[in-house]
């Protein structure tokens, strides 16, 4: 690892363009973006915690990315942005062609609902509604709640694997099945990405691959995914690995340089 | 639009029934407030409706006078031997003077006496009321049977008389009275002629109701027992002309200055001896009405309490519901939701309790009214607009009171809230 002390602004961006095999994707669209993204908490009068400091990358469709990082390296922060639940202070992050940090909180939340796809550590199923009706959730504050959305979960809910436990309610789930439920859930609404936090966190090995391996057919299906982890055998799974350091970015990788038999994007 | 609304009811429903008890209890607050505003109501609006048609009964479009037995002085007390003749009251002179100054109305005079009214063995001690034909029209009474007491009767001074509907059944249990006759006193023999329908109210102050009166023509009273009559209770000699003096006005409007001229023609002959009183029945009327406005809005403001109480549990129960669910609102918001929707979803919930609550409520309101009625004997009278008023206000309570809660889980930060365990 390169112990790196001042990155420019514009460092994402620079490591991006210049591996060619990764300049080799820019055909593809953009769909989310952040230029030269802050975001500072202020915690006291002198105390201003930088936790995003001057990041920019970008997301392309079809994109398979992880972002890697420690405890405090602006993870969680960069994770909020991705996801619409927080704003930078400076900078801009655009999804879907618009700024996300001029928009209000109604229309951010449009953003969540429309182009976000949000998996969780913990799942985060809604425990006194049915598998169906958690499913319905993001649908039903676009207003588009009927026989259509439906057919869409029981579509989905096959295609993740969990086949006609619609009308379970989560606690007699398997963390694993659970953890299909929540992505259905995030397909649902046929996001721009993914956005997934330790998606694997809370489950055992076996099933970790499990999911990896769903994630891996979503990925052939041209579903783009952003996932956020500290482990390296999830981020290794990712083509790209975009890895963050005392808010900053230290270095992309594209994981498939490594694998001999890795081919580019589709 | 409809469906997103079954929808959300729905939601609410679902996560009350998450805490089954806590739900019920906060619910029961807000049903025993609109049911105690209910009942509560219903008993102070039957309470007034017995006095108000009381006052009805009297007659909204008359004024009257009435000889009242004067405060005794010491002397007079000192006095009292039998012979001894207490005179005071209403005279015939002034019921005409009455007349002449108030064309317009009808004048009814009347003395009233105790005495013994017997057929065979059948014996009862009651009110004999010596009258004119227009008393029935004043008093607003009607004939069930036979007929009434004629200008005839006035003229001839018949021994005819009509007997209150519970004196009749006393003194003729068994047998039809018209036709028959009476012993009034101990010498005077009386046809009876008519029986009243039954009234069930007062016909003096003293109590007597109109039911257990007999009526006979004021001529014939004042000629078979005269104006000095020995009263049972006293054991003295009283000399009245007249016992009270009704004025049927043409229109509740005409009522108050009538009243004002029979005062002031009195005032001189009576004022200082305080043997008369006037009685206004459409004042009194609008008096307890005054009062039982004013009663119902106590009653009101005293329920209202227990709704404000009702209240503040669904206030409470909410603001723990709006922290025990923080995860839950943050992955809503995370999935799309916005403000309104988290409002909307936490106001339902509200809504719901306090509704349900309301409607449960207005069915004990209206049940309690019943039981009061039957075990207490007391009369109740439910109003709708009254049981609206308690529903609505229920419903309102639970918009009020969830809006603060609702507010703060909308405006929770999504991302603490995610992070919330």
């Amino acid at each position: 690892m390169v112990p790196v002390a001042v990155v420019p602004a514009a460092a994402g961006l620079t490591v991006a363009t210049e591996d060619p095999r990764v300049t080799a994707a820019t055909d593809r669209p953009i769909i989310a973006e952040f230029v030269d993204v802050h975001r500072h908490y202020v915690m006291g009068k002198d105390n201003v915690v930088r936790a995003l400091n001057g990041v920019s990358m970008q997301v392309r469709k079809g994109d398979y990315l992880a972002i890697m990082g420690r405890s405090g390296s602006g993870k969680s922060t960069m994770l909020n942005i991705l996801g619409g639940l927080d704003r930078p202070t400076t900078g801009e992050y655009r999804v879907g062609g618009r700024d996300v940090g001029k928009l209000d909180d109604d229309a951010l939340s449009d953003v969540r609902g429309r182009e976000i796809g949000f998996i969780f550590q913990s799942f985060n199923l809604i425990p006194q509604l049915t598998v169906l009706e958690n499913l319905e959730v993001p649908l039903f504050y676009q207003g588009r709640v009927g026989p259509e959305s439906r057919a869409k979960a029981q579509y989905l809910a096959d295609r993740v694997g969990l086949g006609k436990r619609l009308e379970h309610k989560p606690m007699e789930l398997s963390g694993g099945q659970q953890q299909r439920v929540a992505i259905a859930r995030a397909l649902m609404n046929d996001p721009l990405f993914l956005l997934a936090d330790e998606a694997t966190g809370n489950l055992d090995s076996n099933t970790e691959r499990e999911i990896l391996d769903l994630f891996d057919d979503l990925r052939k299906d041209g579903v783009t995914i952003v996932i956020v982890t500290h482990n390296p055998k999830v981020a290794e799974r990712a083509d790209l690995t975009l890895w963050l350091k005392d808010g900053q970015v230290e270095k992309l990788v594209d994981n498939r340089a490594a694998a001999p038999a890795a081919g580019g994007a589709p | 639009m409809i469906g997103d609304t079954m929808r959300i009811v729905r939601l609410g429903l679902k996560s009350l029934l998450l805490h089954k008890l806590r739900s019920s209890l906060t619910t029961a607050g807000i049903l025993f407030g609109v049911a105690s505003v209910i009942a509560m109501l219903a008993v102070g609006e039957g309470a007034s409706k017995e006095t108000l048609q009381q006052y009805r009964d009297m007659g909204v479009t008359n004024v009257l006078v009435r000889s009242k037995k004067p405060e005794e002085t010491q002397q007079s007390t000192n006095a009292s031997s039998m012979w001894n003749v207490l005179g005071y009251g209403l005279l015939y002179q002034e019921a005409d003077r009455v007349q002449n100054l108030l064309p317009q109305g009808i004048v009814v005079r009347s003395r009233e006496f105790q005495r013994g009214v017997v057929h065979g063995e059948h014996w009862a001690s009651t009110m004999i009321v010596g009258t004119e034909p227009p008393f029935l029209e004043v008093t607003n009474m009607k004939v069930r049977e036979g007929r009434w007491i004629t200008e005839l009767d006035m003229q001839r001074q018949t021994n005819c008389v009509v007997l209150g509907e519970s004196l009749a059944r006393q003194l003729f249990p068994l047998e039809d009275p018209i036709g028959q006759t009476v012993l009034i006193g101990v010498e005077d023999r009386f046809e009876i002629v008519g029986v009243l329908e039954y009234q069930g109210r007062a016909a003096s102050p003293n109590g007597t109701t109109l039911d257990e009166c007999a009526f006979i023509p004021l001529t014939s009273s004042r000629r078979r027992f005269g104006d000095t009559i020995r009263n049972p209770s006293t054991n003295r000699w009283e000399n009245i002309e007249l016992h009270e003096i009704k004025v049927k006005m043409p229109g509740p409007e005409w009522v108050e200055s009538a009243a004002g001229v029979v005062d002031l023609m009195l005032k001189p002959a009576h004022g200082a001896k305080k043997d008369t009183e006037i009685t206004v029945p459409l004042e009194l009327l609008r008096k307890e009405e005054r009062a039982e406005r004013m009663f119902s809005l106590v009653l009101a403001v005293i329920a209202s309490i227990s709704l404000l109480v009702g209240g503040i549990g669904i206030m409470n129960v909410m603001l723990a519901t709006v922290t025990e669910r923080t995860r839950e609102i943050g992955i809503r918001r995370a999935l799309g939701a916005k403000k309104k929707h988290i409002v909307q979803q936490f106001l339902v919930e509200a809504g719901v309790m306090s509704t349900l609550g309301g409607l449960v409520g207005v069915g004990l309101g209206l049940l309690v009214p019943l039981g009061i009625e039957k075990y207490f004997e007391q009369p109740t009278e439910v109003k709708t607009q009254h049981v609206l008023m308690a529903f609505g206000i229920s419903a309102l309570v639970g918009v009020v009171f969830g809006l603060y809660p609702a507010w703060r889980a909308a405006n929770m930060d999504p991302v603490e809230a995610l992070r919330h365990e």
